[in-house]
């Protein structure tokens, strides 16, 4: 094999970990450029203040009533607030860093030319309630980004204002349940198959559906035949993710989405998947009536650590007029319209109402515009087809160290799935993810699907080079052999983090959850 | 938009080049990269790019196209600028955007790996501290989507914890939280009893309190609310506690709390808002930042994410994300709620302004956006015509106009001043608040600024 990175990596240790090396400890519990952070309460004060301002003339209102003192918040000086965050984001494993090939996630490239125009002072410097004629910049985008949304899947419509992939699940289901309203028709169950995102099932219940879990077959997909025997006059809808979280395409969607129409019922697609096969299918040709889009996967907004996203969702004809507001619409004059509340008795009168404050994550839409704009059409199919050309082939090289369980049944999606069966005793999946944090990757997703034991599900993405997924795969190669052989210092991995293993349960017993002297 | 002639292999964000894709499907056994698609049904399969959608574009040429689309938009720091109602334009340091594209920051995931994240977790821990802090509350999570979905969360919660399912809105809540709200309540059962703004000095408390049974779960109360007003949450606490109802407090500018008591001070048992006015800009109303702050009895019925401290294997203090037995991944259809997302990066930056300013800058900020609504309140109300609404307010207030509001923003736009939203754009159709404008002032308006919509208004209203 390759050396791929001579200057770190010493293939005379084949696959035995160096011992953690005796170092001294340092004074300051720093260790060069491990550099230790206080909370910003032990490093802050109270007179200490980053921002100045002007002088405004003038005494408050007469009878205002005045807090007692000021709220009891310490204060950073310019330096000292650079120094503190930049200290902080050096103990964040991050994309820029390293592979993150959390499945199910997407954790891609993002690129910088989206921060840029996400920026630009038509669209970050808009208030939501300005008059419709002097946001026109940030309406077309809108629009814009609506119209690839709705051709790259094939369906009606779209309603933009969800805020993340769990929002739109709601607004599909509010969707589904304002058409089931206006036909009198009142349908209560859910579908949704075992493999599922926790969303799903919380999602139905959060809308007021009860949900009914539909088996996985043993080659991980839904179970065709258990869920049209489900299907009657109580069922509304079901939600099957496509490709799914054992990232396997649903061959039979089409089939139960007929089956779903005929018996009455909706079909919503969770599309945290639609990465895998953007540009090459599109949803609305399989039946689905409505798909929420996570911009921040598909799209390459960033994570943020944990937000925030956005969520659009394409809708079918059925659904398209049950959509929330507001809605953007071509004016008779060019102009594009928002339909709000005082338009929305004559132009959107089946819409299901408001699902947030104004119109959406639109941070998101700019930055979402420029992905789609460079990919275009092309590049797009492009970028599904790597990704899962770069999924396949971590299947294929890795298949024979780490069991795959659904391996033999042909190609994988975008996401590559393994489980912990022929690990040593005591060894788990665990152990294995934080052996990799030491490797310097960030650990794939773990024990999710539910369907699989010790479930670890990888996502390579296309922004991967073969040279970084080969390096990847040897990493791999050796944790999966220690794990088999029950290495005892995999056990107690991470050794060379910001932390060791932290102690989740202490967290939880006596929950400290705010700072206190 | 123009193609570029250029091959897939030098797309500049894909890495892998024809020679890599065709030694990896050699490894993989596969004829070519469609051959990996085989179990989608061939009719579902496109065969080429989807009909009119155009093909990649340089980086130039989509900054290019984007810039123009800008252009489009007359921006807020182009002209006097008075807008609020849920959404405030403050200074925000240069320093906040700078960490805040630290790609550390930036391209992360959600901590769930905490030995690799505890940049971020230390941030959650300090942004739910601060935001404890400003609210007054034993505790608070690490964020929701927004102020007008957090609203809707606290309502749930409260259904939870009384086990009741009526919740009395004040007339100030901001109209867009309460349409959240009716739809949520249209699908789940929950009872609404609501009220339009109604156009007085003070808010109808009295009005509000005799709307609470022993039915009612919560109080919704907005604080300042919608028209600028500042209700006596005291008083309001009181007469829900004493029904056996929680009173939800809903800031939606928490820069005026820098001048006025914590919601939680005043008796407050959930405190949510929008954290937006604080380092997350305007954006055209979203991505924005839901703040969640309660009792600490109550901490296992929050919604949303939240960050504990403890030790990890060598005793060294450490963050991580617990009580996640309330959510979504963990429990499924019984979770608290179906969020599975907080608003990270807009937290980062409301954190790290909140720790710029410091409790006094806060304070400073406050009185300066104070001022100056002070200063544009006595200037607004010399005009024939004109008057102020409100008895209180801190930066933000309503007048009434003697034409249509929304005419009359129209037309002071096409003058090129940005003067206020019209409440009858947030409640159309009721004619006694057509004429009312609602104003907004910050630390970043000016004696010009306040000026030119005066001389604006006059020439509008002449």
């Amino acid at each position: 094999m390759t050396v791929l990175n001579p200057a770190g990596w010493r293939p005379e240790l084949g696959d035995r970990i160096p011992a953690a090396l005796e170092a001294p400890e340092t004074v300051t519990g720093n260790r060069a450029l491990h550099l230790e952070e206080p909370l910003l309460f032990e490093v802050g004060r109270m007179d200490h203040c980053g921002v100045d301002f002007d002088d405004v003339p003038g005494s408050p209102l007469a009878g205002l009533a005045l807090r007692a003192a000021p709220v009891d918040l310490p204060g950073l000086s310019e330096p000292e607030a650079v120094r503190h965050y930049t200290r902080l984001s050096r103990q964040n494993y991050a994309i820029d860093l390293g592979p993150f090939p959390l499945g199910s996630c997407t954790m891609k490239h993002n690129p910088r030319l989206d921060e840029k125009v996400a920026r630009m002072p038509g669209f970050a410097d808009v208030h939501p309630l300005q008059p419709v004629g002097t946001v026109q910049g940030a309406l077309k985008v809108i629009d814009e980004l609506a119209d690839w949304l709705v051709k790259l899947t094939g369906m009606a419509a779209v309603a933009m204002t969800p805020k993340a992939g769990a929002h739109g699940e709601l607004c599909g289901l509010l969707a589904i349940r304002a058409a089931l309203d206006a036909r009198g028709d009142k349908r209560e169950v859910i579908l949704v198959p075992e493999s599922a995102h926790g969303t799903n099932p919380a999602t139905a219940a959060f809308a007021g559906f009860q949900v009914e879990a539909i088996p996985a077959t043993d080659d991980g997909r839904v179970d065709t035949a258990a869920l049209i025997g489900k299907l009657g006059p109580h069922v509304a809808g079901v939600m099957i993710t496509n490709p799914n979280t054992c990232g396997l395409f649903e061959r039979d969607l089409k089939t139960i989405a007929d089956a779903v129409h005929a018996a009455g019922g909706y079909v919503y697609c969770d599309g945290a998947n639609f990465n895998a096969i953007v540009g090459r299918v599109r949803p609305g040709d399989l039946g689905v009536d409505a798909m929420h889009i996570n911009l921040h996967k598909t799209f390459s907004t960033p994570h943020g650590g944990g937000g925030p996203g956005a969520g659009p969702v394409v809708l079918s004809d059925a659904l398209a007029p049950f959509a929330p507001l507001p809605v953007v619409k071509p004016g008779s004059d060019g102009m594009l319209r928002l339909v709000e509340e005082a338009d929305s008795a004559a132009e959107a009168p089946e819409a299901f109402g408001r699902m947030c404050a104004f119109h959406g994550q639109m941070g998101m839409f700019s930055r979402a515009l420029a992905y789609i704009l460079s990919h275009g059409a092309d590049g797009l199919a492009q970028a599904s087809g790597d990704a899962v050309l770069n999924a396949n082939y971590v299947l294929r090289r890795l298949e024979h160290v780490l069991h795959a369980p659904f391996a033999a049944a042909g190609p994988c999606m975008h996401e590559a799935l393994f489980s912990d069966d022929g690990f040593a005793d005591g060894f788990a999946t665990l152990d294995l993810a934080k052996g990799l944090i030491d490797e310097g990757y960030h650990p794939m997703t773990v024990y999710f699907p539910l369907v699989v034991h010790g479930a670890m599900l990888v996502e390579p993405t296309e922004t991967e080079s073969k040279a970084g997924l080969d390096q990847f795969i040897m990493a791999m190669e050796s944790l999966g052999a220690r794990a088999k052989a029950g290495d005892p210092a995999l056990k107690s991995a991470p050794h060379f983090a910001p932390r060791r293993r932290v102690d989740e349960t202490r967290a939880a017993r006596k929950p400290r959850l705010v700072w206190s002297a | 938009m123009p193609p570029m002639s250029r091959g897939f292999d030098t797309m500049r964000y894909l890495p892998l080049s024809d020679r890599d894709r065709g030694e990896m499907l050699a490894t993989i056994g596969a004829p070519d990269i469609d051959a990996l698609f085989a179990d989608v049904p061939a009719a579902a399969r496109l065969s080429g790019p989807i009909a009119g959608l155009p093909g990649h574009a340089s980086e130039m040429a989509v900054e290019r196209h984007m810039a123009r689309l800008s252009a489009e938009s007359l921006t807020a720091g182009q002209v006097p600028f008075f807008l609020g109602a849920g959404a405030y334009r403050h200074h925000v340091p240069a320093t906040v955007d700078h960490l805040i594209q630290r790609g550390e920051f930036l391209t992360a995931y959600t901590p769930y790996q905490p030995e690799i994240a505890q940049g971020t977790l230390q941030v959650l821990f300090e942004f739910q501290t601060q935001v404890a802090r400003l609210f007054g509350t034993d505790v608070a999570n690490a964020s929701l989507y927004d102020g007008s979905t957090a609203c809707w969360e606290a309502i749930a919660m409260a259904g939870r914890i009384t086990r009741r399912s009526k919740a009395v809105l004040s007339g100030g809540l901001h109209p867009h939280y309460v349409g959240t709200a009716q739809t949520m309540a249209r699908f789940t059962g929950d009872t609404l009893v609501t009220a339009k703004p109604e156009v007085s000095a003070q808010a109808d408390d009295e009005a509000l309190i005799a709307a609470i049974d022993a039915e009612t779960s919560c109080v919704l109360v907005q604080y300042p609310d919608v028209l600028g007003r500042i209700p006596d949450l005291n008083r309001i606490a009181a007469a829900a506690q004493a029904q056996g109802a929680l009173l939800i407090a809903v800031v939606t500018e928490p820069v005026a709390l820098g001048l006025i008591e914590s919601p939680g001070t005043l008796g407050a048992d959930i405190v949510v808002g929008e954290g937006q006015s604080l380092g997350v800009g305007l954006q055209f109303g979203g991505p924005y930042l839901g703040l969640f702050g309660c009792r600490e009895k109550y901490v296992r019925q929050m919604p949303g994410r939240l960050c504990g401290e403890t030790v990890d294997a060598d005793g060294k203090r450490a963050f991580v994300l617990t009580l996640s037995t309330r959510e979504q991944h963990i429990r499924r259809e019984k979770a608290t709620s179906n969020i599975c997302t907080n608003s990270g990066l807009c937290a980062l930056a409301f954190s790290i302004h909140l720790s710029l300013l410091g409790g006094e800058g806060l304070a400073r900020m406050a009185r300066a956006s104070h001022l100056r609504a002070v200063q544009a309140a006595t200037a607004l109300a010399a005009l024939p015509g004109v008057a102020v609404v409100n008895a209180s307010y801190v930066n933000e207030f309503a007048i009434t106009l003697p034409r249509p509001a929304a005419e009359v923003v129209d037309a002071l736009a096409a003058r090129r001043v940005l003067g206020g939203v019209a409440l009858s754009r947030l409640v159309p159709g009721q004619a006694d608040l057509t004429h009312v404008l609602l104003v907004a002032t910050s630390e970043l308006t000016t004696d010009e600024d306040i000026a030119a919509l005066c001389a604006a208004l006059a020439e509008v209203l002449a």
